[in-house]
Protein backbone atom coordinates (compact mmCIF):
# COMPACT_ATOMS: atom_id res chain seq x y z
CA UNK A 1 0.00 0.00 0.00
CA UNK A 2 1.28 3.39 -0.92
CA UNK A 3 -0.38 5.49 1.78
CA UNK A 4 -0.44 4.42 5.43
CA UNK A 5 -3.68 3.11 6.82
CA UNK A 6 -5.93 5.04 9.17
CA UNK A 7 -5.25 3.59 12.60
CA UNK A 8 -8.37 5.20 14.06
CA UNK A 9 -9.50 3.00 16.97
CA UNK A 10 -13.08 3.15 15.67
CA UNK A 11 -12.00 0.82 12.87
CA UNK A 12 -9.62 -1.47 14.70
CA UNK A 13 -12.20 -4.15 15.56
CA UNK A 14 -13.14 -4.67 11.93
CA UNK A 15 -11.73 -7.54 9.92
CA UNK A 16 -10.11 -5.18 7.41
CA UNK A 17 -9.73 -1.79 9.08
CA UNK A 18 -7.46 -0.69 6.25
CA UNK A 19 -10.59 -0.39 4.08
CA UNK A 20 -11.91 2.64 5.98
CA UNK A 21 -10.61 6.13 6.52
CA UNK A 22 -11.99 8.97 8.61
CA UNK A 23 -12.27 12.65 7.81
CA UNK A 24 -9.60 13.49 10.35
CA UNK A 25 -7.23 11.11 8.58
CA UNK A 26 -8.09 12.26 5.08
CA UNK A 27 -8.14 16.04 5.38
CA UNK A 28 -4.46 16.52 6.27
CA UNK A 29 -3.46 13.98 3.60
CA UNK A 30 -5.24 15.61 0.67
CA UNK A 31 -2.76 16.07 -2.12
CA UNK A 32 -0.46 13.28 -0.92
CA UNK A 33 1.26 11.64 -3.90
CA UNK A 34 -0.15 8.17 -4.47
CA UNK A 35 -3.55 9.07 -3.01
CA UNK A 36 -6.57 9.85 -5.17
CA UNK A 37 -9.96 10.72 -3.71
CA UNK A 38 -12.96 9.70 -5.81
CA UNK A 39 -16.51 10.96 -5.39
CA UNK A 40 -19.30 8.67 -6.55
CA UNK A 41 -22.89 9.79 -6.02
CA UNK A 42 -26.42 8.95 -6.82
CA UNK A 43 -26.92 12.54 -7.98
CA UNK A 44 -24.76 13.08 -11.03
CA UNK A 45 -24.40 16.82 -10.35
CA UNK A 46 -23.62 16.77 -6.67
CA UNK A 47 -19.86 16.73 -7.26
CA UNK A 48 -20.16 19.95 -9.25
CA UNK A 49 -21.89 21.74 -6.37
CA UNK A 50 -18.83 21.17 -4.19
CA UNK A 51 -16.45 18.30 -3.50
CA UNK A 52 -13.43 17.42 -1.43
CA UNK A 53 -10.48 19.44 -2.79
CA UNK A 54 -8.64 17.47 -5.43
CA UNK A 55 -11.27 14.73 -5.64
CA UNK A 56 -12.19 13.34 -9.05
CA UNK A 57 -15.66 12.18 -10.04
CA UNK A 58 -16.70 8.74 -11.22
CA UNK A 59 -20.35 8.24 -12.04
CA UNK A 60 -21.88 4.77 -11.83
CA UNK A 61 -24.24 5.30 -14.78
CA UNK A 62 -22.09 7.17 -17.20
CA UNK A 63 -18.63 5.85 -16.29
CA UNK A 64 -18.86 2.35 -14.81
CA UNK A 65 -21.77 0.84 -16.74
CA UNK A 66 -21.34 -0.27 -20.30
CA UNK A 67 -23.36 2.20 -22.37
CA UNK A 68 -25.07 -0.54 -24.38
CA UNK A 69 -25.04 -3.91 -22.67
CA UNK A 70 -26.26 -4.30 -19.09
CA UNK A 71 -22.82 -4.98 -17.73
CA UNK A 72 -19.80 -3.18 -16.38
CA UNK A 73 -17.20 -1.65 -18.63
CA UNK A 74 -14.37 -3.86 -19.81
CA UNK A 75 -10.70 -3.79 -18.93
CA UNK A 76 -9.76 -1.33 -21.67
CA UNK A 77 -12.49 1.14 -20.72
CA UNK A 78 -11.63 0.82 -17.03
CA UNK A 79 -7.97 1.45 -17.76
CA UNK A 80 -8.83 4.53 -19.80
CA UNK A 81 -11.20 5.81 -17.11
CA UNK A 82 -8.81 5.37 -14.21
CA UNK A 83 -5.84 6.66 -16.17
CA UNK A 84 -7.81 9.82 -16.99
CA UNK A 85 -8.49 10.30 -13.27
CA UNK A 86 -4.81 10.15 -12.37
CA UNK A 87 -5.08 6.68 -10.85
CA UNK A 88 -2.34 4.11 -11.38
CA UNK A 89 -2.50 0.48 -10.38
CA UNK A 90 -0.61 1.34 -7.16
CA UNK A 91 -2.67 4.34 -6.19
CA UNK A 92 -4.47 4.39 -2.86
CA UNK A 93 -8.05 5.26 -3.78
CA UNK A 94 -10.47 6.67 -1.21
CA UNK A 95 -14.08 6.76 -2.37
CA UNK A 96 -16.90 8.72 -0.80
CA UNK A 97 -20.38 9.82 -1.80
CA UNK A 98 -23.94 10.70 -0.94
CA UNK A 99 -26.64 8.47 0.52
CA UNK A 100 -24.47 6.74 3.10
CA UNK A 101 -21.89 5.79 0.49
CA UNK A 102 -24.23 3.53 -1.53
CA UNK A 103 -22.65 4.49 -4.80
CA UNK A 104 -19.23 4.82 -3.26
CA UNK A 105 -19.51 1.22 -2.10
CA UNK A 106 -20.75 0.25 -5.53
CA UNK A 107 -17.77 1.91 -7.17
CA UNK A 108 -15.46 0.22 -4.68
CA UNK A 109 -16.98 -3.13 -5.58
CA UNK A 110 -16.48 -2.45 -9.30
CA UNK A 111 -12.84 -1.45 -8.62
CA UNK A 112 -12.52 -4.80 -6.85
CA UNK A 113 -13.82 -6.65 -9.92
CA UNK A 114 -10.73 -5.31 -11.64
CA UNK A 115 -8.53 -6.27 -8.72
CA UNK A 116 -7.52 -2.74 -7.75
CA UNK A 117 -5.68 -3.51 -4.53
CA UNK A 118 -5.92 -0.46 -2.32
CA UNK A 119 -9.37 1.02 -2.41
CA UNK A 120 -11.03 2.41 0.72
CA UNK A 121 -14.20 4.16 1.80
CA UNK A 122 -14.43 7.46 3.64
CA UNK A 123 -16.58 6.42 6.59
CA UNK A 124 -19.75 8.49 6.69
CA UNK A 125 -19.37 9.82 3.15
CA UNK A 126 -20.35 13.33 2.15
CA UNK A 127 -22.79 13.81 5.00
CA UNK A 128 -20.20 13.31 7.73
CA UNK A 129 -17.53 15.33 5.91
CA UNK A 130 -20.02 18.20 5.77
CA UNK A 131 -21.21 17.73 9.33
CA UNK A 132 -17.62 18.03 10.47
CA UNK A 133 -17.27 21.31 8.62
CA UNK A 134 -14.50 20.05 6.35
CA UNK A 135 -13.63 21.87 3.13
CA UNK A 136 -15.24 21.62 -0.27
CA UNK A 137 -14.26 23.22 -3.54
CA UNK A 138 -16.09 23.75 -6.81
CA UNK A 139 -12.90 23.76 -8.85
CA UNK A 140 -13.19 21.33 -11.73
CA UNK A 141 -11.04 18.25 -11.63
CA UNK A 142 -7.60 18.53 -13.11
CA UNK A 143 -6.05 15.08 -12.90
CA UNK A 144 -3.09 14.45 -15.12
CA UNK A 145 -3.65 11.40 -17.27
CA UNK A 146 -1.50 8.47 -16.21
CA UNK A 147 -1.12 4.88 -17.35
CA UNK A 148 -3.43 2.29 -15.89
CA UNK A 149 -2.89 -1.22 -17.19
CA UNK A 150 -5.63 -3.09 -19.03
CA UNK A 151 -6.75 -5.72 -16.54
CA UNK A 152 -9.66 -7.96 -17.38
CA UNK A 153 -12.46 -8.11 -14.87
CA UNK A 154 -12.56 -11.14 -12.67
CA UNK A 155 -16.22 -11.47 -11.79
CA UNK A 156 -16.44 -14.92 -10.29
CA UNK A 157 -15.16 -14.32 -6.74
CA UNK A 158 -17.44 -11.42 -5.85
CA UNK A 159 -20.14 -11.22 -8.50
CA UNK A 160 -23.06 -13.61 -8.90
CA UNK A 161 -25.04 -14.02 -12.11
CA UNK A 162 -28.61 -15.27 -12.19
CA UNK A 163 -27.55 -18.86 -12.89
CA UNK A 164 -25.12 -18.71 -9.97
CA UNK A 165 -27.98 -17.68 -7.72
CA UNK A 166 -30.17 -20.51 -9.00
CA UNK A 167 -27.38 -22.93 -8.13
CA UNK A 168 -26.99 -21.21 -4.77
CA UNK A 169 -30.62 -21.63 -3.62
CA UNK A 170 -30.67 -23.17 -0.17
CA UNK A 171 -27.52 -21.33 0.92
CA UNK A 172 -27.51 -17.94 2.65
CA UNK A 173 -29.00 -15.08 0.66
CA UNK A 174 -29.33 -11.57 2.01
CA UNK A 175 -32.00 -9.36 0.52
CA UNK A 176 -31.02 -5.84 1.51
CA UNK A 177 -34.12 -4.09 0.19
CA UNK A 178 -36.88 -2.54 2.25
CA UNK A 179 -39.41 -4.84 3.97
CA UNK A 180 -42.11 -3.68 1.51
CA UNK A 181 -40.06 -4.81 -1.46
CA UNK A 182 -39.15 -8.07 0.26
CA UNK A 183 -42.70 -9.09 1.07
CA UNK A 184 -43.87 -8.27 -2.42
CA UNK A 185 -45.99 -5.26 -1.61
CA UNK A 186 -43.99 -3.22 -4.09
CA UNK A 187 -41.22 -3.65 -6.65
CA UNK A 188 -39.36 -0.41 -6.01
CA UNK A 189 -37.76 1.16 -2.99
CA UNK A 190 -40.14 3.49 -1.23
CA UNK A 191 -39.86 6.87 -2.91
CA UNK A 192 -37.75 5.49 -5.76
CA UNK A 193 -38.59 5.28 -9.42
CA UNK A 194 -40.00 2.23 -11.10
CA UNK A 195 -37.09 0.32 -12.52
CA UNK A 196 -39.10 -2.45 -14.00
CA UNK A 197 -39.72 -5.84 -12.44
CA UNK A 198 -42.74 -7.88 -13.43
CA UNK A 199 -43.11 -9.74 -10.16
CA UNK A 200 -42.76 -8.57 -6.57
CA UNK A 201 -41.29 -10.61 -3.74
CA UNK A 202 -37.91 -12.11 -2.96
CA UNK A 203 -35.58 -14.94 -3.87
CA UNK A 204 -36.64 -18.03 -1.92
CA UNK A 205 -34.64 -18.50 1.24
CA UNK A 206 -33.40 -14.91 1.38
CA UNK A 207 -33.21 -13.16 4.73
CA UNK A 208 -34.35 -9.55 4.69
CA UNK A 209 -31.67 -7.36 6.22
CA UNK A 210 -32.18 -3.82 4.90
CA UNK A 211 -28.78 -2.28 4.13
CA UNK A 212 -29.44 0.61 6.52
CA UNK A 213 -29.13 -1.73 9.51
CA UNK A 214 -25.37 -1.46 9.07
CA UNK A 215 -25.36 2.31 9.39
CA UNK A 216 -25.36 4.55 12.47
CA UNK A 217 -27.28 7.81 12.67
CA UNK A 218 -24.30 9.86 11.56
CA UNK A 219 -23.88 7.79 8.40
CA UNK A 220 -20.83 5.84 9.59
CA UNK A 221 -20.75 2.08 9.85
CA UNK A 222 -21.97 0.68 13.15
CA UNK A 223 -19.41 -0.86 15.51
CA UNK A 224 -18.52 -4.51 15.13
CA UNK A 225 -20.69 -5.74 18.01
CA UNK A 226 -23.79 -4.14 16.48
CA UNK A 227 -22.98 -5.55 13.05
CA UNK A 228 -22.52 -9.00 14.52
CA UNK A 229 -25.90 -8.70 16.20
CA UNK A 230 -27.51 -7.88 12.86
CA UNK A 231 -25.77 -10.33 10.55
CA UNK A 232 -24.56 -13.22 12.73
CA UNK A 233 -27.19 -13.41 15.44
CA UNK A 234 -30.00 -11.80 13.45
CA UNK A 235 -29.55 -13.32 10.00
CA UNK A 236 -27.71 -16.43 11.18
CA UNK A 237 -24.64 -15.99 8.99
CA UNK A 238 -21.68 -18.12 10.03
CA UNK A 239 -18.02 -18.07 9.12
CA UNK A 240 -17.39 -20.18 6.07
CA UNK A 241 -20.83 -19.48 4.59
CA UNK A 242 -21.16 -18.76 0.89
CA UNK A 243 -23.32 -15.65 0.85
CA UNK A 244 -25.05 -13.81 -1.96
CA UNK A 245 -26.42 -10.31 -1.38
CA UNK A 246 -28.83 -8.57 -3.71
CA UNK A 247 -31.14 -5.58 -3.89
CA UNK A 248 -32.77 -3.97 -6.88
CA UNK A 249 -29.87 -3.12 -9.16
CA UNK A 250 -26.91 -4.05 -6.98
CA UNK A 251 -25.98 -0.75 -5.41
CA UNK A 252 -27.42 -1.13 -1.92
CA UNK A 253 -26.15 -4.71 -1.85
CA UNK A 254 -22.64 -3.46 -2.71
CA UNK A 255 -22.87 -1.59 0.57
CA UNK A 256 -23.81 -4.81 2.38
CA UNK A 257 -21.12 -6.70 0.44
CA UNK A 258 -18.60 -4.22 1.84
CA UNK A 259 -19.90 -4.73 5.39
CA UNK A 260 -19.85 -8.52 5.17
CA UNK A 261 -16.50 -8.75 3.41
CA UNK A 262 -14.39 -5.98 4.84
CA UNK A 263 -15.91 -5.25 8.22
CA UNK A 264 -17.13 -8.70 9.32
CA UNK A 265 -14.51 -10.68 7.42
CA UNK A 266 -16.72 -13.16 5.58
CA UNK A 267 -14.95 -14.69 2.63
CA UNK A 268 -16.85 -15.71 -0.44
CA UNK A 269 -19.54 -13.03 -0.41
CA UNK A 270 -20.90 -12.27 -3.84
CA UNK A 271 -23.05 -9.38 -4.98
CA UNK A 272 -25.85 -10.30 -7.38
CA UNK A 273 -26.02 -7.08 -9.38
CA UNK A 274 -28.80 -8.33 -11.64
CA UNK A 275 -30.78 -8.28 -8.42
CA UNK A 276 -34.53 -7.89 -8.36
CA UNK A 277 -34.76 -6.05 -11.66
CA UNK A 278 -33.49 -9.24 -13.29
CA UNK A 279 -34.85 -11.93 -10.98
CA UNK A 280 -38.29 -10.34 -10.69
CA UNK A 281 -38.68 -10.36 -14.47
CA UNK A 282 -36.88 -13.58 -15.40
CA UNK A 283 -38.98 -16.42 -16.75
CA UNK A 284 -39.29 -19.59 -14.65
CA UNK A 285 -37.27 -18.62 -11.63
CA UNK A 286 -38.85 -19.29 -8.24
CA UNK A 287 -39.87 -16.42 -6.01
CA UNK A 288 -41.37 -16.16 -2.55
CA UNK A 289 -43.74 -13.56 -1.17
CA UNK A 290 -44.60 -12.52 2.36
CA UNK A 291 -42.46 -12.02 5.41
CA UNK A 292 -40.97 -15.54 5.56
CA UNK A 293 -37.86 -16.47 3.56
CA UNK A 294 -39.66 -19.46 2.06
CA UNK A 295 -37.93 -22.15 0.05
CA UNK A 296 -37.58 -23.03 -3.60
CA UNK A 297 -40.21 -25.43 -4.87
CA UNK B 1 -38.07 16.36 -33.11
CA UNK B 2 -40.95 17.72 -35.09
CA UNK B 3 -43.32 18.57 -32.24
CA UNK B 4 -44.06 22.24 -31.71
CA UNK B 5 -42.70 23.53 -28.46
CA UNK B 6 -43.73 26.75 -26.76
CA UNK B 7 -41.08 29.40 -27.30
CA UNK B 8 -39.56 29.46 -23.82
CA UNK B 9 -39.27 25.67 -23.73
CA UNK B 10 -37.86 25.54 -27.22
CA UNK B 11 -35.23 28.07 -26.21
CA UNK B 12 -34.18 25.89 -23.28
CA UNK B 13 -33.96 22.85 -25.51
CA UNK B 14 -31.90 24.67 -28.12
CA UNK B 15 -29.56 26.00 -25.44
CA UNK B 16 -28.88 22.47 -24.26
CA UNK B 17 -28.51 21.00 -27.72
CA UNK B 18 -25.96 23.64 -28.70
CA UNK B 19 -23.59 22.38 -26.00
CA UNK B 20 -21.28 19.42 -25.57
CA UNK B 21 -22.37 16.67 -23.20
CA UNK B 22 -20.13 17.99 -20.45
CA UNK B 23 -21.33 21.56 -20.87
CA UNK B 24 -24.92 20.36 -20.69
CA UNK B 25 -24.29 19.16 -17.15
CA UNK B 26 -22.99 22.62 -16.29
CA UNK B 27 -26.09 24.21 -17.71
CA UNK B 28 -28.27 21.80 -15.74
CA UNK B 29 -26.34 22.83 -12.65
CA UNK B 30 -27.05 26.48 -13.44
CA UNK B 31 -30.72 25.68 -13.72
CA UNK B 32 -30.59 23.93 -10.37
CA UNK B 33 -29.29 27.06 -8.69
CA UNK B 34 -32.01 29.12 -10.33
CA UNK B 35 -34.97 27.19 -8.94
CA UNK B 36 -37.02 30.02 -7.47
CA UNK B 37 -37.74 30.19 -3.76
CA UNK B 38 -41.32 29.38 -2.91
CA UNK B 39 -43.71 32.25 -2.29
CA UNK B 40 -44.64 32.57 1.38
CA UNK B 41 -48.07 31.06 0.89
CA UNK B 42 -46.42 27.78 -0.06
CA UNK B 43 -43.24 27.91 1.95
CA UNK B 44 -45.28 27.24 5.09
CA UNK B 45 -47.56 24.64 3.50
CA UNK B 46 -45.60 21.70 2.18
CA UNK B 47 -48.82 19.68 2.45
CA UNK B 48 -50.11 21.46 -0.66
CA UNK B 49 -47.43 19.81 -2.78
CA UNK B 50 -47.42 16.53 -4.63
CA UNK B 51 -44.38 14.31 -4.36
CA UNK B 52 -42.85 13.18 -7.65
CA UNK B 53 -42.13 9.55 -6.87
CA UNK B 54 -40.40 8.95 -10.18
CA UNK B 55 -37.48 11.01 -8.94
CA UNK B 56 -34.83 9.43 -6.78
CA UNK B 57 -34.63 12.44 -4.51
CA UNK B 58 -37.54 14.14 -2.86
CA UNK B 59 -39.07 16.75 -5.12
CA UNK B 60 -42.47 18.30 -4.69
CA UNK B 61 -44.53 20.25 -7.18
CA UNK B 62 -47.73 22.18 -7.25
CA UNK B 63 -49.53 23.92 -10.07
CA UNK B 64 -51.85 26.91 -10.13
CA UNK B 65 -54.18 27.60 -13.03
CA UNK B 66 -55.59 31.13 -12.93
CA UNK B 67 -58.97 32.35 -14.16
CA UNK B 68 -57.16 33.42 -17.30
CA UNK B 69 -56.01 29.77 -17.74
CA UNK B 70 -52.39 30.76 -17.23
CA UNK B 71 -50.27 28.19 -15.43
CA UNK B 72 -47.93 28.88 -12.53
CA UNK B 73 -45.68 26.10 -11.37
CA UNK B 74 -43.88 25.78 -8.03
CA UNK B 75 -41.37 23.17 -7.02
CA UNK B 76 -39.11 22.39 -4.13
CA UNK B 77 -36.20 19.99 -3.97
CA UNK B 78 -33.26 19.76 -1.60
CA UNK B 79 -29.89 21.31 -2.40
CA UNK B 80 -28.32 17.86 -2.05
CA UNK B 81 -30.27 16.80 -5.13
CA UNK B 82 -29.04 19.23 -7.79
CA UNK B 83 -30.03 17.04 -10.72
CA UNK B 84 -33.60 16.84 -9.55
CA UNK B 85 -33.60 20.56 -8.76
CA UNK B 86 -32.29 21.22 -12.25
CA UNK B 87 -35.09 19.19 -13.83
CA UNK B 88 -37.67 21.04 -11.75
CA UNK B 89 -36.14 24.39 -12.60
CA UNK B 90 -36.23 23.68 -16.34
CA UNK B 91 -39.91 22.91 -16.12
CA UNK B 92 -40.68 25.88 -13.88
CA UNK B 93 -38.90 28.25 -16.25
CA UNK B 94 -40.21 26.51 -19.34
CA UNK B 95 -43.85 26.18 -18.39
CA UNK B 96 -44.74 28.98 -15.98
CA UNK B 97 -46.89 31.66 -17.47
CA UNK B 98 -48.05 29.51 -20.37
CA UNK B 99 -51.65 28.90 -21.27
CA UNK B 100 -52.98 25.65 -19.78
CA UNK B 101 -53.65 24.05 -23.14
CA UNK B 102 -50.15 24.92 -24.29
CA UNK B 103 -48.75 23.09 -21.26
CA UNK B 104 -50.94 20.07 -21.98
CA UNK B 105 -49.69 20.05 -25.57
CA UNK B 106 -46.02 19.82 -24.60
CA UNK B 107 -44.80 16.45 -25.89
CA UNK B 108 -44.46 13.90 -23.11
CA UNK B 109 -41.00 13.02 -24.38
CA UNK B 110 -39.69 16.57 -23.99
CA UNK B 111 -37.24 15.46 -21.26
CA UNK B 112 -35.61 13.02 -23.67
CA UNK B 113 -35.25 15.67 -26.35
CA UNK B 114 -32.90 18.11 -24.65
CA UNK B 115 -29.73 16.11 -25.00
CA UNK B 116 -29.38 15.14 -21.36
CA UNK B 117 -30.02 11.44 -21.67
CA UNK B 118 -26.38 10.68 -22.31
CA UNK B 119 -25.11 13.13 -19.72
CA UNK B 120 -27.25 11.99 -16.82
CA UNK B 121 -28.41 8.52 -18.01
CA UNK B 122 -31.85 7.40 -19.18
CA UNK B 123 -32.86 6.22 -15.72
CA UNK B 124 -32.40 9.65 -14.23
CA UNK B 125 -34.23 11.35 -17.08
CA UNK B 126 -37.29 9.32 -16.13
CA UNK B 127 -37.62 11.49 -13.06
CA UNK B 128 -38.18 14.53 -15.25
CA UNK B 129 -40.67 12.66 -17.40
CA UNK B 130 -42.58 11.78 -14.24
CA UNK B 131 -42.52 15.40 -13.17
CA UNK B 132 -43.93 16.59 -16.49
CA UNK B 133 -46.68 13.96 -16.39
CA UNK B 134 -47.73 15.01 -12.92
CA UNK B 135 -47.70 18.69 -13.84
CA UNK B 136 -50.01 18.02 -16.77
CA UNK B 137 -52.34 15.95 -14.62
CA UNK B 138 -52.56 18.76 -12.06
CA UNK B 139 -53.26 21.26 -14.84
CA UNK B 140 -56.09 19.08 -16.10
CA UNK B 141 -57.55 18.76 -12.62
CA UNK B 142 -57.39 22.48 -12.00
CA UNK B 143 -58.79 23.69 -15.28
Amino acid sequence: MTVEVDSNPRFSDFAHPERLVSGEWLEPRLGTPGLVVVESDEDVLLYETGHIPGAVKIDWHTDLNDPVERDYIDGAAFAALLGSKGITRDTTVVIYGDKNNWWAAYALWVFTLFGHADVRLLDGGRAKWEAEGRPYTTESESAETVDYPVVEREDAPIRAYKDDVLAHLGKPLIDVRSPEEYTGDRTTAPAYPEEGALRAGHIPGAQNVPWGKAVADDGTFKPLADLNAVYREGAGLRDGDDIVAYCRIGERSSHTWFVLTHLLGFEGVRNYDGSWTEWGSAVRVPIAIGTEPGSAR
Amino acid sequence: MTAELPGQLEEIRDDFLALTTKERLQLLLEFSTELPELPARYAEHPDLFERVTECQSPVFITVEVGDDHLVQLFAMAPREAPTTRGFASILVQGLSGLDAQTVLDVPDDFPSSIGLTEAVSPLRIRGMTGMLGRIKRQVREKL
